[in-house]
């Protein structure tokens, strides 16, 4: 390549850059296959399972075993547990006590705890509560929207325009969430473009975080992408979360990311707490596993 | 650009296109030390080099259906031989390319396989699916032939412990006895099919070194079969270490003649699928409704299932000629049978049990 710089050269070529530095390619191949594949080297773990959980277990449990799910969360390193929901008791029965378990549970000081708020007075009683989080649930499907939360999708982000700009004079950090992203259980195919255009409302509004939800996970790692890449235009990957449903058994697929600095075994007991309470076996595989001893 | 593309699937062989950011932050980390090269890229050269947001995935997948053989072979209920030919005739009618029929193994170790010849025998070979069996000697091999089998299986570990603990002899003497099968095999022109277990992990050792997978999937592939299929035994394998051993086997074994047979016993069968296929793998054995539970872990679960598999495989626009209805009204059938709940989440969450 007669004068062209080295640099140049390398840049063009990696048959050149290897053959002037063979270590370099030696060390790479070496390099474990984690390394040079694009996972992220952290990733932050949301915990939703004393409220997006038990709200769907048809056993009621009791505050005093929620306090003690959570406190035994708090010890597994896990940074954010989702510890309740500020609905009314009509609706979530499963949380009315909502006022005692923020109140009673153990604030670790490395864990935030945000607490779901529908509307405006859901948001005030969160924080009369001691809530220093909340969360707000939008839906990229109409027809769910509707009966879920018994509203459109702008009347829903009128509601929750009020909550985050209360939160925010009070220096509260709101996130969002965008509910079935990858599908409805009403309208089937959700569009791309309609979860592009819910988590920009959402994130244009104050969220600092919008977690995407396949709420009936039905998505495949496809349609996981796709979505990903048409809301990564609109809003910043890092303020996205994945909330993926395992309804399908595809879940971990769709995720596909390393779980780092969460002690599991820690987890796992806190596992079984709950479903020793709710007297149920555990859906986790890793936790079945385990306790069967299966690996030395 | 198009030069560059060429080049790199060349290169860089057997591991994927660097991206040449990372590449970059390699060269210009301390670790380096004094070697460090002063670049200059541009993004647009950068991006040649990168890899894709999504790595390209085949167009097509072969599934190999193993719940008549592994499945069943781990189930407690012992199954009649005309329920057994009714789920093979059922699968075969979904569009399974392969489903691997039974075992001539000695009933004595397996009892649930005692029935194998009338099995093979009474089951209505659809034109273009094989039937697999599998053959642990000669002596299974020549009772497999004789019973009408075109094609056959033997199966070495990846793990000496775990391979005197399963099959009484150490890896080298196992790959002594296959070779009798594949030479004979050979001389018959039936084909066989290896597979390596324990290839991420062994129930006894702990972690396998994937040179050693890679070794005994290269023995397998000199000595005649025409696919190895990788098996991750007792599920313990995540996407970075099936990544790791792919890499490893890739070298001595070519792509396409390689399969990937994961477990679901931790949930990590089908994310460990997803990199395989990422890798260039396309051929996945798996389990209808899951069948099979871990031998090494009681009440835990075993295979993966075929339906859970198909279902991501059809969302990710890949071929698999297999009607997912009719595989989970297969599926139905056999956890009916065996009045147990099925595995597959694809099936519960469709309500087939």
């Amino acid at each position: 390549m007669g004068n062209i710089p080295s640099a140049v050269k390398h840049c063009l070529s990696y048959e050149t850059l290897a053959q002037d530095y063979p270590w370099l390619v030696r060390w790479l191949q070496e390099e474990k296959f984690g390394a040079i594949c694009e996972f992220p080297k952290t990733v932050k773990i949301v915990e939703v399972g004393p409220r997006d959980g038990l709200q769907n277990e048809k056993e009621m449990v009791s505050t005093g075993v929620k306090i003690q799910l959570i406190n035994m969360l708090s010890e597994t390193g896990l940074p954010v547990i989702e510890a309740t929901s500020f609905v009314s008791s009509k609706w979530v029965p499963q949380m009315a006590d909502h006022v005692d378990v923020l109140k009673g549970i153990t604030k670790s000081p490395h864990v935030k705890y945000p607490v779901l708020t529908p509307n405006l007075h859901g948001y005030q009683a969160a924080v009369e509560a001691g809530a220093s989080e909340v969360a707000v649930f939008g839906s990229a499907s109409e027809t769910f929207s509707k009966k879920n939360i018994n509203c459109s999708i702008e009347e829903s982000m009128l509601r929750f325009k009020e909550v985050i700009s209360s939160a925010k004079q009070a220096d509260i950090p709101v996130r969002g969430y965008v509910s079935c992203a990858l599908g409805c259980p009403y309208e089937g195919d959700v569009e791309p473009a309609k979860v592009t255009e819910v988590a920009k409302m959402l994130y244009d509004l104050g969220c600092y975080e919008v977690s995407l939800g396949d709420t009936i996970g039905v998505g495949t790692p496809k349609s996981m992408a796709k979505v990903l890449q048409s809301v990564m235009k609109e809003v910043p990957s890092s303020a996205l979360a994945v909330h993926c449903h395992d309804t399908y058994g595809q879940a971990l697929a769709n995720i596909l990311i390393a779980l780092q600095g969460v002690n599991l075994s820690k987890v796992i007991n806190a596992g079984e707490f709950i479903c020793q309470a709710l007297n149920r076996r555990t859906n986790s595989k890793v936790a079945q596993a385990k306790s069967c001893h299966c690996v030395p | 650009m198009e030069m560059l593309q060429n080049k790199h699937s060349v290169c860089i062989a057997p591991v994927q296109v660097v991206d040449m950011a990372t590449l970059m932050r390699y060269v210009n980390s301390s670790r380096m030390g004094h070697r460090s090269i002063a670049l200059n890229c541009s993004a647009s050269v950068a991006r040649a080099f990168g890899v894709a947001a999504g790595k390209p995935l085949p167009a097509k997948v072969k599934i190999v259906e193993v719940g008549p053989r592994d499945g069943l072979q781990n189930e407690k209920t012992v199954v009649p031989a005309e329920v057994k030919i009714r789920l093979i005739d059922m699968l075969s009618e979904a569009g399974l390319p392969v489903i691997e029929a039974t075992s001539f193994v000695s009933p004595k170790w397996v009892p649930q396989m005692a029935d194998q010849v009338e099995v093979m025998q009474g089951i209505h070979k659809k034109p273009g699916v094989n039937y697999p069996v599998l053959t642990p000697n000669l002596k299974g091999f020549q009772a497999a032939v004789k019973a009408g089998a075109q094609e056959v299986a033997i199966f070495g570990a990846a793990s000496e412990l775990f391979s005197k603990k399963n099959i009484n002899c150490s890896v080298e003497e196992s790959l002594q006895r296959f070779e009798e099968v594949t030479k004979a095999a050979k001389e018959q022109g039936v084909l066989v099919r290896g597979y390596v277990s324990c290839v991420l992990g062994c129930p006894y050792e702990g972690k396998v070194s994937p040179e050693k997978v890679a070794q005994v999937a290269k023995r397998l592939y000199a000595m005649g079969c025409y696919e190895i299929s990788l098996g991750d035994t007792i599920g313990v394998g995540t996407p970075g270490g099936m990544g790791e051993m792919l890499e490893a086997v890739k070298r001595e074994v070519p792509v396409d003649a390689l399969a990937v047979h994961c477990h679901d016993t931790y949930g990590q069968a089908l994310a460990n699928i997803l990199v395989a296929l990422q890798m260039g793998i396309t051929v996945v054995d798996s389990s209808i409704a899951g069948l099979g539970g871990c031998p090494y872990a009681q009440g835990a679960s075993g295979n993966v299932a075929t339906e859970d598999v198909v279902y991501m495989l059809h969302g990710l626009g890949i071929q698999t000629g297999v009607d997912l209805h009719k595989l989970m009204d297969a599926g139905a059938f056999i956890c009916q049978f065996l009045n147990r709940r099925t595995s597959s989440k694809v099936a519960q969450a469709s309500c087939k049990l």
